[in-house]
Formats: structure tokens, C-alpha cells, sequence
């Protein structure tokens, strides 16, 4: 079992025959994800890389029965894109889209209250890598290689980050159950505690790896509800200890403004709530390993 | 981005906020004549840089006639103001700000900012203006009103009333309180904020409700459709270098130490800076190329850390995905062909096709240091900036 995606979910590509849309909507369909279709507004009828093009993400749910979208389009428009695919009952929407403003991502998921629990979309990203189910499904940018399939799950925020982490599990033969990242923004669609929770529920995840950064209360949030409800070992590692007050490191969201939001902040917070520490960005698989060791 | 406390005056003046009348001037003739125009007896001459705590700082000064005005700016122009929050470096004063003194009551706070728990637009007010929040959090925790604003229906009548009440505004004063808060909201809901803070708001002598210091900050993201807002933008208050990095497309922070880095992605680049922290080094920046890390942007990387005159040693990382580390190393042998590097350099590769990646780096002529894990390349950068000091 994964969580999110699966080999049978399946996917459409919002902003499919754009550059960049096309570019990795072919490397999912080579990874083997069950892409059927896309929407580009204006080319509906179409055909691109041999699958469907439709206006509206309503009427490509209607004839392909997706479950799940992923986000390539500019940030101006994205935050439309986005409300479209919660509206046409898209269970699962991946944003990728890097630079949507904050008053957009709020009017998002505003907007979203107006669903059921269980009629909601799961809103993962913006300015993310993706979501990634090792040897099934693949909705991101991701290089689907370095992610090896097992029972670790991973959450992050950072693209790069997160593959240096696949690659030390894979070097340990450690495998990966699903790898979310949320993305590097201050207001996302779905924060540390939103996914670990997922985690919690899914039979197949033995340990969750959360990679963090400083700025915002996410990580703690994770950590508190880890305490308060999970069996499972949460392994973490905080980016930013070198990262001075009040400047933005790269991601919007990476920026340190209240107290608990540095990294030896976040990192004395999550051991508190009896998260083990990765002490350092380059023995985040060893820390894993020792923890999944430690527990049978 | 942040803008000058006159030109976020002038905003909030446009949403119905009362501000003191005044005027801004280049040269001390243009401030004398600035204070005979608003007239009056007594003025004040503000150093418009993008920093709080300007008073301690000796960047506002009190006058008591215009040929003190004129002096006050002949001393503050071209003047380097170091604050609390400008680093060593301080920064310069271009422009001053000419206002009319306001006889003040009493002071009080108001802030607004994106809560990142509650993902609302949060009001923060108190009635200890004039000192920082985090003072006021600290010494008068007590004093201090929340509110949060559901940004769907903006903020209501009642709302800014609960906080006007909440400060101990007498009843008289509460409508034209509530409005100068309404104002604010409005400024930051309808520009794309993400910080507006007036401190102090003031009630003046003749009970006028007025702002009379603001800042404001932006998001950058938004700013393709806040044209307004882009042009009021000071480069000479941001760093040099990182004027050159962010009109380049690049993610930089100039740092204090000697190791620049050259990195691919804010969390990957955050990660090997901590690398170099442990390995007992500092970093001289933080520098995200992109996740593509396209030759281009690499060569533009290697210009801008040479730029930076504290750099001793050059740490290059790059996780390379669909991009692959054979294409990363061919990038960085052409931005090494055009440009010179004459100090250490290590250079980290990993991800698709690393082997191919680093024998294309060690066939060709470049002079590096190889590394193969992150805390390899952070023992290597930091090893080899001891032996360059010894």
C-alpha cells in the first residue's frame, strides 16, 4: 500500500501541451504512471503525446474517470487551475507551480471549505517536486530512479533535498512506501501533519523521514501530533542552522520571523516531542535505518 | 520587498488613513523649502532607509525652524545609518522624509500579518506603541489584542471596533479608529502584503488618529500585478550583490563567512551550509542555481560568488535528477572555460549518472578537489580553507 497514489490512480496533466507540461508528463508516462489525459483551455479535442486534451478538468474527469491531477500552469492562472480540479471532484491535485502568491494560496483553500470532508481535495504543493509511489506511480518532477519501493515514507519540502535523502536510503537498500513534498511555501495545501497522519493510517509505512526547514509551525505541528497519536518512529532533520533572522532562504516559507522557527528551535521542539533527530543532512538514511533497526 | 516609510504613508494615506503632512527632499534647500511649505513651528527630518529603529540610530532628528531642517538633512544625506536590523554594514541615506511634529497623546501599535498556523490575515495591536513587538511581547504581553481576519469577506466594522475598544479608545474616537484600521487591512489585502505595521499610531493632542511611522512589505510573488508597487522598489537599501542575483533569476543571501557555495535548491543549498557549519567552517552565502542547475545559471553562480571579496574557497553541490550529472559537468567545464577561478574548488556531484558526471570532471583540464558525499564536500571545502590561512 502507498499513500495518495497508486498504479491504478488515474492522472491528468493541468497545462499539458505547455513546454514544461509536456516535458514531464512525458517522463511520468515513461516512469509508468497512468497519465489518461490533460487540459489545456482552448484545445480541448486535441490529441498530445497519444492521450486526450480537454477545456475543462470537468469534462476530462467525465471521460477518463481521473482521480488525480497534476499543476504545471504559470503561477498567475495556477490558483484558478487549482479551484478548477477541486470542483470537477479531483481527489488528489499536485501542484508544481513555483511562485503563486500567498493571498492566492489562502483564497485556495478557502475556497476548499466549502467541500465535505470527504468530498475535499488533497492539495499537495505548490512549489514542490511532487508525490512519488516507487515502482507505481510518479506525479512530480522527480528523477523516479533514485527512489527505491519499501516501507519508508517521506515528507519534505525542499526537491533536491528530498532526492539526496531517496539516494542515501536506496545506498542502504532502503526502500520508500511514498515521498510527498509539500513545497517550500509559507501557506501550502497540505502541511507535515496533514501527510503524517496518512502515513500513520497506511499499513505498509514503517517509519516516516519529515525533512524540514526553518520558518512556520509545521514541523512542530507534526511533531505534537506524532506524540499524541502515532505508533510509528518519526525521524527528522531541520535545514537552516546557518540561516540568519528574518531573511528568506529561497523558499518563501524559509524564513525565521517568531520564536520556535530557527532550526535548533524546531530541532529542540520535535525532541520534546520524542522525534528522533537526524543530526546532520548526510546520515538522514543511517538515522533511519538505526530507527527501523531499534524498533523490531 | 520592502518599501520606504514615506511611500508606505502615501499609500495608506491613500485608503482614507490620516497621516502628518509632509514632503521628501534630496538636498538640505529642497528640505528647507519642503518645511516652509508645510509651515508650522516645529519639524522633524527622517532618514528614509529600509530599517526600523531609525531613532536610536540618530536617523530622526526634532527641528525647531527650517534652517535646522536644512542642517538635519545636510547630516543625514550619504550618511551610513547602522540599526539593529541593518547589520555592520548599516545602510545609506538617499532621501529624507520632512514632517510636520505631532503633539502625541498617547501611542499605540498595529500590525498585520499572514499567520501561518491559522492561514488568516491576523491583526496585532497594543497600546505600548513605539516599542518594537517583540518587546511588547516580551515586557507588556498583557497589552497586546489578536484578530484574526477571514481574508473570503475582509475584515468587518465590528471587528476593527472589538480592537479600537480593546485599546482603550474613548468612545468619540472609535469610529475614526476603526476606519484608520480598516485602512491598513485594506492596504494589505488589496496590494498583496505580507507585513504592514504602524508604530506608532497615534492620538495627537487635538485627537486626531494618526500614522505616524509605517512599514510595509511585499510578496514577491505577487508582484507581476502590483506595477505600483514594483516601481517603488530602492535597490540602493538591498545588498549589491544581491541586486545582481535576484535580476539574474538567482536565489542569494550574502552571509559572513569564506566558503561560497554553489548549490542546487533552497533546501539542498541550506543543508550543505550546515554541512560547513559541523565541518567547523561558515558560509559565505546561501545561493540556489535552481533544480535544473542549467549551464547558464552556473556560469552566472561562479560570477557572482567572485564577486564576493570575503570568498576563499568555492564549494559546488549538485544533485542532478532528469537534469543528469554528466549535462551538470559539462556546464560547470564551459562556465569554468569562461571564467577564472583561482582559489579551491570542490565540487560535489550525485544523482543520475554520477560515475559519467565525475570522470567527464577529472578528464578535463579543470583544477578541482572531488567529493563524493555532502559532509565529504563540506571536510574538503573547510580543509582546504585551512591550509590557504596557515
Amino acid at each position: 500500500m502507498t499513500i495518495l497514489i497508486d498504479e491504478k490512480t488515474k492522472i491528468i496533466v493541468q497545462g499539458f501541451t505547455g513546454k514544461i507540461g509536456s516535458f514531464h508528463a512525458d517522463e511520468m508516462i515513461k516512469y509508468g504512471t497512468n497519465i489518461v489525459g490533460g487540459v489545456t483551455p482552448g484545445k480541448g479535442g486535441q490529441t498530445h503525446l497519444g492521450l486526450p486534451v480537454f477545456n475543462t478538468v470537468k469534462e476530462a474527469v467525465k471521460n477518463t474517470g481521473a482521480s488525480a491531477s497534476v499543476l504545471f500552469v504559470p503561477p498567475a492562472f495556477a490558483a484558478d487551475s487549482a479551484m478548477e480540479a477541486a470542483d470537477a471532484g479531483i481527489k488528489t491535485c499536485v501542484a508544481i507551480t513555483d511562485g503563486i502568491p500567498s493571498h492566492d494560496m489562502i483564497k485556495i483553500k478557502r475556497y476548499m471549505k466549502r467541500y465535505s470532508k470527504s468530498e475535499k481535495m488533497t492539495l499537495i504543493g505548490p512549489n514542490c517536486a511532487g508525490v512519488i509511489s516507487p515502482g507505481k506511480s510518479l506525479l512530480g518532477i522527480m528523477p523516479g530512479h533514485i527512489y527505491k519501493q519499501g516501507k519508508v515514507g517521506i515528507i519534505g519540502r525542499s526537491g533536491t533535498l528530498g532526492y539526496e535523502a531517496a539516494q542515501q536510503l536506496k545506498n542502504l537498500g532502503i526502500g520508500i512506501s511514498t515521498s510527498v513534498g509539500i513545497g517550500g511555501d509559507p501557506i501550502n495545501g497540505s502541511s507535515f501533519k496533514d501527510i503524517i497522519e496518512k502515513f500513520e493510517a497506511d499499513k505498509n509505512t514503517e517509519a516516516v523521514l519529515m525533512i524540514g526547514e526553518i520558518g512556520g509551525p509545521q514541523e512542530v505541528a507534526a511533531g505534537k501530533f506524532a506524540k499524541e497519536n502515532m505508533k510509528k518512529p518519526v525521524i527528522a532533520y531541520i535545514a537552516g542552522l546557518t540561516a540568519p533572522k528574518g531573511r528568506v532562504m529561497g523558499h518563501a516559507g524559509a524564513i525565521v520571523s517568531a520564536y520556535g522557527e530557527s532550526a535548533i528551535e524546531k530541532v529542540e521542539l520535535l525532541k520534546e516531542c520524542g522525534v528522533i533527530i537526524s543530526k546532520n543532512p548526510s546520515v538522514m538514511g543511517e538515522t533511519v535505518k538505526s530507527a527501523l533497526n531499534s524498533k523490531t | 520587498m520592502d518599501i520606504h516609510e514615506y511611500q508606505a504613508k502615501k499609500i495608506l494615506a491613500g485608503f482614507g488613513v490620516t497621516i502628518p503632512r509632509g514632503g521628501i527632499a534630496y538636498s538640505p534647500e529642497n528640505a528647507e523649502n519642503k518645511a516652509r511649505e508645510i509651515g508650522g513651528l516645529k519639524w522633524v527630518v527622517k532618514a528614509q532607509i529600509h530599517s526600523g529603529a531609525r531613532g536610536k540610530a540618530g536617523g530622526i532628528i526634532v527641528c525647531n525652524s527650517a534652517l535646522e531642517v536644512a542642517q538635519a538633512t545636510d547630516k543625514l544625506l550619504g550618511k551610513k545609518l547602522v540599526t539593529n536590523q541593518t547589520g555592520p554594514e548599516g545602510k545609506i541615506v538617499n532621501r529624507v522624509y520632512i514632517e510636520e511634529a505631532t503633539d502625541i497623546k498617547k501611542e499605540l501599535y498595529l500590525g498585520l500579518v499572514f499567520d501561518r498556523s491559522s492561514e488568516c490575515i491576523m491583526v496585532v495591536a497594543s497600546t505600548e506603541g513605539g516599542m518594537s513587538v517583540e518587546e511588547i511581547s516580551k515586557e507588556k504581553p498583557e497589552s497586546i489584542i489578536r484578530s484574526k481576519i477571514e481574508v473570503a469577506v475582509g475584515m468587518q466594522k465590528f471587528q476593527a471596533r472589538e480592537i479600537a475598544f480593546g485599546l482603550g479608545i474613548k468612545p468619540e474616537l472609535i469610529s475614526r479608529t476603526a476606519e484608520a484600521i480598516i485602512g491598513c487591512y485594506r492596504a494589505f489585502s488589496e496590494l498583496d502584503a505580507t507585513m504592514v505595521e504602524v508604530n506608532p499610531l497615534v492620538i495627537s493632542e487635538q485627537e486626531q488618529i494618526l500614522a505616524l511611522d509605517c512599514k510595509m512589505s511585499f510578496d514577491n510573488n505577487a508582484l507581476f500585478r502590483r506595477n505600483q508597487v514594483s516601481e517603488l522598489r530602492d535597490k540602493t537599501q538591498e545588498n549589491t550583490n544581491e541586486v545582481y542575483a535576484s535580476d539574474r533569476g538567482l536565489n542569494y543571501v550574502s552571509l559572513n563567512g569564506n566558503i561560497g557555495n554553489i548549490i542546487n535548491g533552497a533546501g539542498l543549498a541550506m543543508a550543505s551550509m550546515d554541512m560547513i557549519k559541523l565541518a567547523g567552517g561558515e558560509p559565505a552565502n546561501f545561493l540556489d542555481v535552481g533544480g535544473g542547475a542549467t549551464p547558464e545559471k552556473i556560469v552566472k553562480a561562479f560570477k557572482l560568488i567572485l564577486m564576493d571579496e570575503k570568498v576563499k574557497v568555492i564549494l559546488v553541490n549538485i544533485f542532478a535528477g532528469i537534469n543528469r550529472c554528466d549535462w551538470v559537468a559539462e556546464g560547470i567545464i564551459q562556465a569554468l572555460q569562461k571564467i577564472e577561478v583561482n582559489m579551491p574548488l570542490v565540487i560535489r556531484l550525485a544523482g543520475t549518472n554520477v560515475e559519467k558526471g565525475n570522470k567527464i570532471l577529472k578528464e578535463s583540464k579543470i583544477s578541482y578537489i572531488e567529493a563524493n558525499t555532502l559532509e565529504d564536500a563540506a571536510n574538503k571545502a573547510v580543509k582546504a580553507l585551512k591550509e590557504l590561512t596557515k
